[in-house]
């Protein structure tokens, strides 16, 4: 196997989805293939082979190369085979001296204008056009050399992972269709025409400057070195390959990793994933050098105090160390002084061994995650209505959504690969409806336009989802026959007399919402009217102190309009982190065990006791909230905490630093020495993605295998330190493999029963629940009926946050995510990713600016109740008047230095997204403290 | 009475001189208090007697030939009708050979009246193929169009039945129908002509497809070198509308009908459907790859009907006197009438329009009168810069589409250039080549590159370098071109390469150096 594209067998032209089936011969051969292939498709997948250059089976048919051309009998000429579609009865021919001559002759053409350096070329071996060439059987090229040529073109090497060289290019467009059709941000075009045709970026910048993106679908498309990775250019094409799944986002993109023995050369997102069918993002696919980052920390350490530098020992020394110290705080404080923080970044295996350390070893419910942060709101709403604490659809579903509601995310920079897919859809017609305070690219891109932007004040999502609500259920919009054959009569009656009250009505609304009641009516018309709408939602939903009521919010509308229980339909967590879902699922929270089940239900521990042979507590356990204030209050001594940066990421830094102060010790897992590192006894080395085994579960509940790609670089799994830690701490844990971890979980949790890796391994991911062997998975939830039997509609009373402006803090701060960057930043950092985000800005209004003296770049202060922060401000009106948004990639910026601690009552996610603040610049602030 | 003088409007009327002949008129009518009027009509197509100026008299219009500004003080003296011994005078316009042997059916009107003057239009026979075909059911008018025979007139030839009942048949809440007025090959000059002179007939022709097709909007994609074209079309169009013509209820109760003109912006190609489509979308003008065909899945993915200006404006005869009727003219597989363009080196050179099937050679020597130099004619292409080069052995071919196809050639849009025995086909064939290499849209590679290395190997050709493989790459060349180009201007250029191999090889190939 030497070419590497060859992986995936390339047909050419995308499958037909038509059920009709059409019978032609080619070359002699009977073929039968769904109505709507393309001649080239149905023969190279019965292994005739056509050549193809301008032919990928991740666009649409171009034909422009004109290599494919066949004969049909019957018929003049020589059609393309990539645009012809089979016809019953067709005959057709793809091999005949005249095709032979004219490919040659093409061929011919090509090579006229194009380097003779394969032998040094970067794709040399992996080139198709010199495959191509191979296979017409060019023997020479007739022109010469002294014609005009684009040989002596300038190479672009301005985007830090890939390198453009117009010398090599054939003008094929793939680059340009890629960034069209499949990333959909229109970056590229082709200049100029004829001969002087050439690839652009759309205003003829250097690809770094330009509306670029750098998610790489235009390198993956390029038959020729036009387009190459520097790692390739570096290194030489990689010799094989490894599947496994990305570790940022919770899109879950499958991605091939394609090493040189045990170099990582390139990720190539698989055509096969589930969640991604072959695209990825500039993080994704690019920013994985942080594994191989100087700053690892590749060996165990510990001290006696947090002022004493670190010392390195062995794994069995930090192990009894960390086990010595916990047992010391268990046997003098009792059970419940220990905790631990599990990760969302972390595989399955790793939470569930976590959560079992604490449960089992520790011998208390002091488990949580960091899902608290960011989706426990969704966890929550969404069980109380639907019963089941998951997104409800696959992402292929928005496929067939009419109406797209997308309330408190930004795809385009935090979800991309989704973001690309909803783009898609709308560029095929669907109709688009933005809910955020900020105007995000959705609003207004290429090719996309919102059909309404409700554009809200930070903290009024339940005033606006109960005005929506409102206008559905007094204007006769709701699906009555839904709600009386799938929901909860009494609840439902409740909520519509609740909603239909006039103090829901958008004119009332209005004032807190600030959005123009006639909008909210005809958004509200919009989705309820539609055959197919559909709600994805972020964090915008969920970090605020309703978080919840509005999560259920979202549910009450999906049922009252039917837009649930089938394709194209639902409600639909954006998960921020990889394995979000995942972490939740198992079971890693104070009062659930794995499944989401109750620690109180004794049926539910007594599976798990008989299987652990250990008794377990039936009360719940700390919240990370709660953790916090019990070391500050003495209560809690000892923490776990693996992969997570509480000290960055939880708000109130301030608050969190004091807390992990008071810990008697602090034991962190992590990659890096991180903030929260600062604080610990013991420090132990965790793996990178590309040294786990095991799975992710993504925001479509798709259960996706990690696979290691690398040796751990520590030389120990998570899983194994976790383990030998339980065991010195004597609760002895044996596992063998990941996979047995797995089976543990599938023998536990009924919606994984079906589950282990080797039918991953076999069959892909899968969606839970997967409830047996013979099962394989649920893409769509609630189809006939709701998880929980019928819908429970749920009041929804709105009210406003305490976090209020005032004349000191008269602006509201609310924060995100950039294209670039991931969360703390923590890996992003560690790439070449900063060439286009190297510090955090404050976005502000031009007219707050104005009135604060700040001009774009201006350091400014930015101040709250809890704290103040420095950072440059960037004047723009995506943001409206009285709101200021930031990013929190850079731990310089410390944005949660300001940030409250106030959060969702029913979860204690943290209300990141309102926080009231003032800006001030720098030198206005100094003299003001002069004074 | 006052008497109405007709100056041409046209853009080829004008390039000699006719604006400043109108407002020398104007200025001599106001000087000398005369009872006249003067109207800015079209051209009748014979730019040979451009400026032509007319003048109503009893005995019908008066011709006033190369009329020039200097003409105009000994013109009108006094009288609006000049003395008919004036040395500008020809005489009644309508007794011309020119003209009386013509048998005009698409530019009859073209030169007589005012071209934005709706009333004029009418009281000329104006929208009677429109009345008629609102008696009539969709399916019926298709039918009317098929029994005449017409085949697209923008050069392809296909019959224009088949487009209509396609898009006809399909059932889709947005049709468009499209009028391609990109005339880019050299030497054609009618879909102009027309639009200048007679637009009402190209409005009425594009209703009457709505109407046969279920189109509810049009558009005429026109290309910028035409701004009087645009001009006089964009009055008409507001004229019509204000009258009713177009829009709400234009094709009866219900069915609303209007038209947009679209400019191009300087590219050959686009006169190829699809990049034309491509173009009216706000897209970079490249070649859509068929099927799906236009009428299937054109403009914004709508059916869409594309003609050519001429086409639309034959379905006006053919509504109003009947298929049968327009289908009497013509020969074999040709039905109807083709206004030829004739020019180049030639001395009556203009829009000819006559039936099918009339030799090449009659054209050129009773209308075009032979060359214009005076010397002997040597090559004539026919049918755009993509049609072959034939010698004075082939000028007996009846002007029809499967006889100039039997000689390797093509009619096109029937534009036919005459050069003299000066021409060397030699430099000819490179700038055939060199046409394709400027007006490639650059997506298919044949047309791309082949265009480029084919002007370099002619040019090597020439030279006489390596002649006979160069020749033979040629040849080769051309084979890749016509079979593997996405569109006809890349397939349509070894035409006139071959014709110049085949009919004048000497003039490209010289002795080896």
């Amino acid at each position: 196997m030497s070419h590497v594209k060859h992986w995936h067998r390339d047909l050419g032209t995308p499958p037909s989805s038509s059920t009709q089936q059409v019978t032609l011969t080619i070359d002699g051969m009977e073929i039968t293939a769904p109505a709507g292939t393309s001649i080239m498709h149905a023969a190279l997948d019965s292994g005739i082979g056509i050549p193809k250059l301008c032919a990928t089976d991740s666009l649409a048919p171009f034909g422009s190369c004109r290599v494919c051309l066949v004969e049909i009998e019957g018929r003049n000429g020589m059609p393309a085979s990539c645009t012809t579609p089979i016809e019953a009865g067709m005959k057709v021919r793809t091999q005949t001296e005249s095709l032979a001559r004219v490919r040659k002759g093409v061929l011919e053409l090509y090579i006229s204008d194009h380097p003779l350096d394969c032998l040094t070329c970067a794709a040399n071996g992996n080139c198709e056009l010199q495959e191509v060439a191979g296979a017409v059987g060019l023997r020479e090229v007739r022109y010469g050399t002294s014609g005009a040529n684009h040989l002596d073109q300038a190479r672009d090497t301005s985007n830090p992972y890939f390198t453009f060289d117009p010398s090599k290019c054939i003008v094929c467009s793939r680059c340009v269709r890629a960034c069209d059709e499949v990333q959909g941000t229109f970056a590229l075009t082709v200049a100029g025409r004829g001969f002087d045709s050439v690839i652009a970026t759309s205003a003829g910048d250097a690809f770094i400057d330009s509306e670029c993106v750098s998610c790489g679908a235009c390198v993956q498309a390029c038959p020729t070195a036009t387009l190459i990775e520097k790692s390739v250019l570096e290194h030489g094409q990689p010799d094989r390959m490894v599947k496994t799944t990305c570790a940022y986002c919770g899109v879950g993109c499958s991605l091939k990793a394609e090493l040189k023995g045990d170099q990582l050369i390139r990720m190539e997102p698989d055509p096969d994933g589930g969640a991604n069918h072959g695209h990825a993002c500039v993080k994704g696919r690019f920013a994985w050098g942080y594994a191989t980052h100087r700053d690892r920390v590749l060996t165990p350490m510990v001290r006696e105090h947090r002022d004493h530098a670190w010392q390195k020992v062995s794994w069995d020394d930090a192990i009894a160390f960390a086990a010595n110290r916990f047992g010391a705080i268990r046997d003098r404080y009792g059970r419940h002084a220990l905790g631990g923080i599990s990760s969302s970044r972390c595989t399955n295996e790793e939470v569930f061994v976590v959560q079992k350390l604490v449960r089992a070893a520790f011998g208390n419910n002091n488990i949580d995650n960091c899902a608290r942060v960011c989706h426990s709101p969704t966890g929550y709403g969404l069980k109380q209505t639907f019963g089941t604490s998951a997104g409800t659809q696959d992402f292929a579903s928005v496929n067939t959504a009419d109406v797209i509601l997308v309330i408190g995310a930004n795809p385009t920079d935090a979800h991309p690969v989704f973001a690309s897919l909803l783009k898609r859809r709308l560029r095929q017609g669907a109709q688009l409806v933005v809910v955020d305070p900020r105007r995000i690219d959705l609003v207004r891109s290429a090719h996309v336009e919102a059909r309404h932007h409700l554009q809200l004040r930070p903290g009024t999502n339940v005033a606006l989802i109960n005005a929506l609500s409102h206008v559905v259920v007094t204007e006769g919009l709701v699906d009555e026959a839904f709600v009386s054959s799938r929901c909860d009569h009494e609840s439902f009656n409740r909520w519509r007399a609740f909603i239909a009250q006039p103090i829901h009505a958008p004119e009332l609304m209005e004032h807190d919402t600030t959005v123009p009641a006639d909008q909210v009516r005809r958004a509200a018309r919009l989705y309820a009217t539609a055959r197919n709408a559909t709600i994805y939602y972020g964090l915008g939903v969920t970090e605020h102190s309703q978080g919840s009521t509005m999560v259920m919010g979202l549910a009450n509308l999906a049922m009252a309009t039917g837009h649930i229980g089938r394709d194209g339909v639902g409600v639909n967590p954006l998960r921020g982190q990889n394995n979000v879902q995942g972490a939740c699922d198992m079971g890693s929270f104070p009062h659930e065990l794995s499944g989401y089940r109750h620690v109180s239900d004794p049926a539910v521990r007594g599976l798990f006791e008989s299987r652990w042979q250990v008794p377990l507590d039936a009360e719940p356990g700390l919240r990370i909230p709660g953790m916090f204030a019990a070391a500050l209050s003495g209560s809690l001594r000892g923490l776990f905490v693996q992969g997570e940066d509480v000290a960055q990421s939880d708000p109130n830094t301030q608050h969190v630093a004091d807390a992990l102060r008071a810990l008697d010790c602090l034991v962190v897992q992590d990659l890096f020495l991180n903030e929260t590192a600062a604080y610990a006894h013991v420090f132990l080395p965790g793996e990178s993605f590309l040294e786990k085994d095991g799975t992710y579960t993504n925001a479509e509940r798709r259960i996706n295998r990690v696979r290691p790609v690398m040796a751990p670089r520590a030389g120990l799994t998570e899983w194994e330190t976790v383990s030998r830690l339980s065991t010195a701490m004597g609760y002895p844990m044996h596992y063998n493999s990941a996979a047995e971890i797995m089976d543990e979980i599938a023998g536990l949790t009924p919606t994984f029963a079906g589950v282990s890796l080797a039918r991953l391994d076999r069959d892909g991911g899968m969606q839970w629940p997967v409830p047996g062997v013979e099962s394989h998975g649920t893409r769509i939830l609630h189809e006939g009926e709701f998880v929980r039997g019928k819908g429970q509609f749920m009041l929804t009373q709105y009210v406003p946050t305490e976090e209020r402006t005032s004349r000191r803090f008269p602006l509201i701060l609310t924060t995100g995510r950039i294209l670039s960057q991931y969360n703390v930043g923590t890996q992003t950092r560690r790439t070449a990713n900063v060439a286009w985000h190297d510090h955090d800005v404050l976005e502000i209004h031009p007219h707050d600016a104005e009135t604060r003296g700040i001009a774009e770049g201006d350091n400014v202060m930015l101040a709250s109740r809890k704290g103040s922060t420095m950072l440059p401000a960037h004047v723009t009106d995506r943001v409206p008047v009285g709101v200021v948004y930031t990013t929190f990639h850079h731990p310089g910026t410390a944005a949660n230095v300001v940030t409250t601690e106030n959060s969702d009552w029913a979860t204690n996610c943290p209300e990141y997204k309102v926080t009231a603040v003032d800006v001030q610049p720098m030198s206005v602030r100094e003299r003001r403290d002069d004074a | 009475m006052t008497t109405r003088i007709f100056v041409p409007n046209d853009t080829g009327a004008c390039s000699v001189g006719a604006d400043e002949v109108a407002s020398a008129i104007q200025m001599a009518i106001h000087r000398e208090g005369l009872d006249a009027q003067l109207v800015r009509s079209g051209s009748r197509g014979a730019y040979w007697l451009e400026p032509l100026v007319e003048i109503e008299s009893d005995e019908g219009r008066i011709g006033f030939a190369r009329v020039e500004p200097r003409h105009v003080s000994t013109l009108f003296v006094g009288s609006p009708m000049p003395d008919r011994q004036h040395l500008t005078c020809i005489g009644r316009v309508e007794d011309l050979p020119f003209l009386k042997d013509q048998q005009r059916l698409t530019f009859v009107r073209a030169g007589v009246i005012d071209p934005v003057d709706l009333d004029a239009y009418r009281a000329n026979g104006g929208f009677e193929g429109l009345v008629r075909a609102c008696t009539m059911t969709s399916a019926q008018v298709v039918g009317e169009v098929r029994r005449s025979g017409l085949r697209g007139r923008g050069g392809a030839a296909f019959p224009a039945a088949i487009k209509w009942q396609s898009v006809l048949d399909q059932q889709a809440p947005t049709k468009y129908v499209v009028c391609n007025a990109d005339e880019g090959d050299s030497g054609t000059f009618a879909d102009r002509l027309l639009i200048e002179a007679d637009p009402y007939q190209l409005i009425e022709g594009m209703l009457i497809a709505a109407h046969a097709t279920g189109a509810s909007q049009g558009y005429v994609y026109l290309r910028s070198e035409y701004p009087r074209a645009r001009a006089v079309l964009t009055q008409a169009l507001a004229h019509a509308r204000r009258a009713g013509v177009l829009g709400r209820d234009a094709c009866g109760p219900g069915r609303s009908f209007d038209v947009e003109l679209r400019m191009g912006a300087g590219a050959y190609v686009c006169g190829e459907e699809t990049s034309l489509l491509e173009s009216i979308e706000g897209k970079r003008a490249q070649v859509r790859f068929k099927p799906p065909l236009p009428s299937i899945q054109g403009l914004f993915g709508a059916p869409t009907l594309v003609n050519n200006v001429l086409t639309l404006a034959a379905a006006t005869t053919i509504l109003a006197k009947g298929g049968e009727y327009y289908a009497s003219f013509g020969a074999g597989q040709s039905r109807g009438t083709m206004p030829f363009q004739l020019s180049g080196n030639i001395r009556r050179g203009g829009v000819i329009e006559l039936p099918f099937g009339v030799s090449l050679r009659s054209l050129i020597d009773t209308f075009g009168g032979g060359s214009l130099s005076g010397r002997p004619l040597r090559a004539v292409q026919v049918g755009g810069p993509l049609g072959g080069y034939l010698p004075s052995a082939l000028w007996d071919t009846p002007l029809d589409y499967e006889a100039f196809a039997n000689v390797a050639s093509m009619l096109g849009h029937g534009g036919i250039v005459a050069f003299d025995d000066t021409v060397d086909l030699g430099v000819q064939a490179e700038f055939v080549m060199q046409f394709c290499a400027n007006e490639s849209c650059g997506k298919c590679t044949p047309c791309r590159i082949g265009s480029v290395r084919g002007v370099e190997v002619i040019q090597r050709i020439r030279r006489g370098e390596a002649i006979a493989a160069n020749v033979a790459l040629l040849e080769d060349l051309c084979e890749t071109m016509e079979a593997g180009s996405l569109c006809a201007l890349g397939g349509l250029t070894p035409m006139p390469i071959r014709s110049i191999l085949r009919h004048f090889r000497s003039d490209l190939i010289h002795t080896e150096r």
